[in-house]
């Protein structure tokens, strides 16, 4: 009994010690903590991709150009867009030893004032190491294939540099994803052993050097699958940030992540990489007066690919009654709130190519009733499912990630108005990995499969709906055209896209594109998802995007508001 | 003794050898790989990109061969880099491994401080009033899912209250012992819970049982004190079984705690793991496994020697 009473009494000690001197609500005047999902696994720009990582690169770095918080092309580590008019980009014949054939030719100039955090000028020394390194296929790259499609850099000056494209295609005007490493500090690393690269670059070794950095913010903590911690960079050229420390907290999970809000842990959750859109409904309904919560409509297509080889849904008609059956307008609202817009085709209507005269599928049971018992599906007396003439039922399959509360949810309720026009419909789900790794990768699933698709503006989809790009044992499953769509019209159009840049030649090819689609329906569109933003009601500045740029390309304009209390 | 100790050290050997083999062939039998997942989120990303991807980081080569070459690396004494963090393995899993044995440690120390004499306490009176009411908190603990309850102790004294920080980790030069401490609070509160309601079961089982043994009633004839007989005589023998339960729990300090780790985003073995494998890191998940594996066996090779220090009528051989 004594050894019981010490235990609670050593315990009772501890926690009482350990509250009253509690770091908890320790905000100092200029930090921010931001709380994210997921840690960002390492900080290399060139060998990985990830959200939180890229979340993190907005504060510390600057990429050449991307897209603005009105999905509009621009500079941010150069100066201007490179453009016929002003005389900076031209069509030229590409030398036989290159390769040969014609390419665009784009001029770049780096802002003059950039230098990286250790104050070595930013120089196309930097630009000519970058592509080196990314062209060498042992270096881990992964975007290797862009700087494959570049056949020659010419460094005009220390400022200035031309970009030789492979061919004459559109999106000649901008490298978004062309991340520039500093050659002073990667080259050695590098040139010792191109194999050994990723392992052995100073964003995996000493991720805190200065010299790796050039954003208004340099990475001055890092504890391992932990807190991210960044610091003003004095050097920064760009207008001078507000916040002097920006911590980044990942907190696995989202519940928790709310929790650690609301106790004044963190101060904002990013839309990028947080809470789910019913949490945030929730979350908006129960603390909507003490904190901004932003959903904004992003460039994530939510969908069902159906698959095109299975009898049943290789008709038309078929996919279009799905399509008809199902109340997408109530999904939106009752599930959402309204905020997951309805969508009609894979173009968000934000995108500047969306064409807003595409035909649409309106919630019509009666509808797509008729068009079940044109294609043969017709329901007996006395049953409850569609049969065919040779009595086969009208019976499909439909697979989502599983564990994503939100799609299943969705899910069950698709199911049950199919159910009432006698489609039967049965729920199999797999862990993302599965169903992406393996199931649709290579086209396993049955019938139907719910998901996403991320992209950027003005994404030409030719992985995702050219014919090439069925995945098949013989391209040794290349592409993402899980449906198995095959349309002369659409390959055309996809393959004529690439090379017609101006409008209004280039808006017929999109709007066309987008009717053929609605049309074919080799996907049944659902909505498009939003990123919910939770921000303390004092801090302005922000501007979510939507796209795959993050928020944080704009972190020097966050600031309190005038006035303001935190 | 000493072939007793040789005999189960060989063992260890080859049942190590056994399950790095089985997970390796396990974590590489799942569908997908990390560029699959990679591809489905960068629309950027090229077929040809992760084909030559797969290439670099050897996911086009045979199962066995890679597996071979791993385990020729690890007997070589290099466990290699995490794919996904790109440092040693052992730079991650050891600050990770320190978290797990302090939260863990304490959650298992604290519950055994408190079982051990609840247990004997219970069984003393059985059909008592205190009986029952350990035994209610006992279920009631047992049932507590410790996600769940974790989140209730998060917005009860984080949310709510604000004494304490929501979640798991912080660091001894960053916020001070104390202010370290206050971030064990939860996390460990939440794991003594759970396992404290079946040590004391355990503990109140083996007791009435020892309690009930001739050898007790011989004790308590010769005049011994009741507390002689309860601590010297019973509670020697029910610590048998409770050893067996400990050597097994044992093992978890190097496992972790998956949920308790999640809610409460304690950087522990238990996330590590999980997230290692989900991401086909194989180094960093192997690793962990096997340090768990070679934890588990440690822990039942030295539950045989404490049984024969327990019970002098148990014979190693």
């Amino acid at each position: 009994m004594v050894s019981v009473r010490v235990g609670l009494a050593a315990w009772t000690a501890a926690v009482l010690c350990a509250t009253a001197l509690s770091p908890a609500l320790a905000q100092e005047d200029r930090e921010l903590v931001i709380g994210v999902s997921q840690y960002p696994v390492n900080l290399n720009p060139l060998t990985e991709a990830h959200v939180v990582q890229s979340y993190i690169h907005g504060m510390t770095r600057r990429p050449f150009t991307a897209y603005d918080p009105e999905w509009e092309g621009r500079c941010f580590l150069c100066t201007a867009l490179p453009s016929p008019e002003a005389g900076t980009a031209e069509i030229r014949d590409i030398p036989e030893e290159l390769g040969g054939g014609r390419g665009w030719a784009a001029t770049f100039t780096i802002h003059p004032d950039a230098v990286w955090g250790d104050g070595t000028p930013i120089t196309t020394e930097d630009v000519l190491f970058t592509w080196e390194l990314g062209r060498n296929a042992q270096s881990g790259v992964i975007n290797f294939e862009l700087f494959q499609d570049i056949v020659a850099i010419d460094a005009i000056d220390d400022k200035t540099f031309t970009i030789q494209w492979d061919q004459v295609s559109c999106g000649f005007d901008m490298i978004n994803n062309f991340e520039l490493v500093p050659a002073h500090l990667e080259r050695a690393l590098f040139e010792a052993e191109p194999s050994a690269y990723p392992e052995r670059s100073l964003y995996e070794t000493d991720p805190t050097n200065p010299g790796l950095w050039f954003g208004p913010y340099l990475l001055s903590d890092i504890e391992l699958g932990g807190e991210i911690t960044m610091t003003r960079n004095p050097l920064w050229w760009g207008d001078e940030p507000w916040f002097e420390t920006i911590r980044v907290r990942p907190i696995q999970n989202t519940a928790a992540l709310e929790a650690n809000l609301l106790a004044g842990e963190i101060d904002m959750i990013a839309g990028e990489d947080g809470i789910s859109i019913d949490q945030a409904i929730a979350f908006a309904e129960a603390h909507g007066d003490d904190y901004e919560v932003i959903f904004q409509p992003a460039l994530f297509y939510e969908h069902i690919d159906l698959n095109l080889d299975n009898p049943i849904l290789a008709d038309v008609r078929v996919r279009r009654a799905l399509l008809h059956a199902i109340d997408r307008e109530m999904i939106s609202e009752r599930l959402f709130a309204g905020h997951q817009p309805v969508a009609h085709v894979n173009i968000n209507p934000q995108d500047r190519v969306y064409n807003p005269d595409v035909p649409t599928y309106a919630h019509d049971p009666e509808r797509a009733a008729a068009l079940l018992d044109e294609a043969g599906w017709t329901l007996k007396p006395g049953s409850e499912v569609r049969t065919n003439d040779a009595g086969e039922p009208l019976a499909l399959t439909i697979m989502t990630t599983a564990g994503n509360a939100t799609r299943e949810l969705v899910e069950q309720v698709l199911q049950s108005q199919w159910r009432r026009l006698g489609i039967d419909v049965a729920i199999k789900n797999e862990p993302a990995r599965v169903l992406f790794g393996q199931t649709l990768a290579h086209r396993q699933f049955d019938s139907m499969a719910m998901f996403a698709w991320l992209s950027s503006p003005e994404n030409i989809p030719r992985t995702t709906l050219h014919s090439t790009m069925i995945p098949t044992p013989e391209n040794n499953w290349a592409g993402q055209n899980y449906p198995g769509y095959r349309s002369d019209e659409a390959d055309r159009i996809i393959d004529a896209l690439e090379t017609t840049c101006e409008d209004p030649e280039k808006q017929e090819l999109w709007n066309r594109l987008q009717v053929v689609y609605a049309e074919d329906l080799p996907t049944l569109p659902l909505y498009y998802r939003a990123m919910p933003y939770i921000l303390p009601t004092w801090l302005e500045g922000l501007t979510p995007t939507g796209h795959l740029a993050p928020s944080t390309l704009y972190v020097e304009h966050w600031r309190p508001r005038e006035g303001a209390a935190r | 003794m000493g072939a007793f100790l040789v005999r189960r050290l060989v063992g260890l050997v080859l049942v190590i050898a056994a399950v790095s083999f089985v997970s390796y062939a396990l974590i590489g039998l799942m569908p997908g790989d990390p560029i699959d997942v990679m591809v489905s989120s960068n629309p950027d990303l090229t077929p040809a990109d992760a084909e030559r991807l797969r290439q670099r980081y050897g996911l086009d080569r045979p199962l066995l061969t890679r597996y071979l070459r791993w385990a020729g690396d690890v007997l070589a004494g290099d466990f290699g880099f995490s794919r996904t963090y790109r440092v040693p393995v052992w730079d991650i899993l050891l600050p990770r491994l320190g978290n797990t044995m302090v939260l863990l440690g304490a959650s298992f120390l604290l519950s055994l401080a408190i079982a051990i004499p609840a247990g004997v306490l219970v069984a003393t009176r059985p059909g008592g009033p205190v009986d029952y009411g350990v035994n209610l908190l006992c279920f009631a603990g047992v049932s507590t899912p410790s996600f769940w309850l974790g989140l209730l102790l998060m917005y009860a004294f984080s949310v709510n209250l604000q004494w304490l920080p929501p979640n798991g980790g912080g660091s001894v030069a960053r916020d001070g012992f104390f202010g370290w401490l206050s971030y064990q609070v939860l996390p460990v509160t939440a794991l003594t819970v759970a396992s404290l309601a079946v040590y004391i079961r355990h503990v109140r089982a083996a007791m009435g049982e020892a309690l009930a043994q001739d050898f007790v009633r011989t004790a308590r004839a010769k005049g011994a004190s009741r507390r002689r007989v309860v601590y010297h005589h019973a509670l020697r023998n029910a610590m048998i079984p409770v050893v067996t339960v400990v050597a097994l729990d044992f093992g978890t300090l190097f496992s972790g705690a998956l949920v308790v780790e999640q809610v409460f985003s304690y950087p522990g073995m238990g996330v590590t793991i999980y997230d290692a494998i989900i991401g086909n890191d194989y180094n960093l998940a192997l690793a962990a496994l096997l340090l768990a594996t070679f934890a588990i066996l440690l822990a039942n090779l030295l539950a045989d020697l404490a049984y024969a220090w327990l019970d002098p009528r148990v014979r190693l051989h």
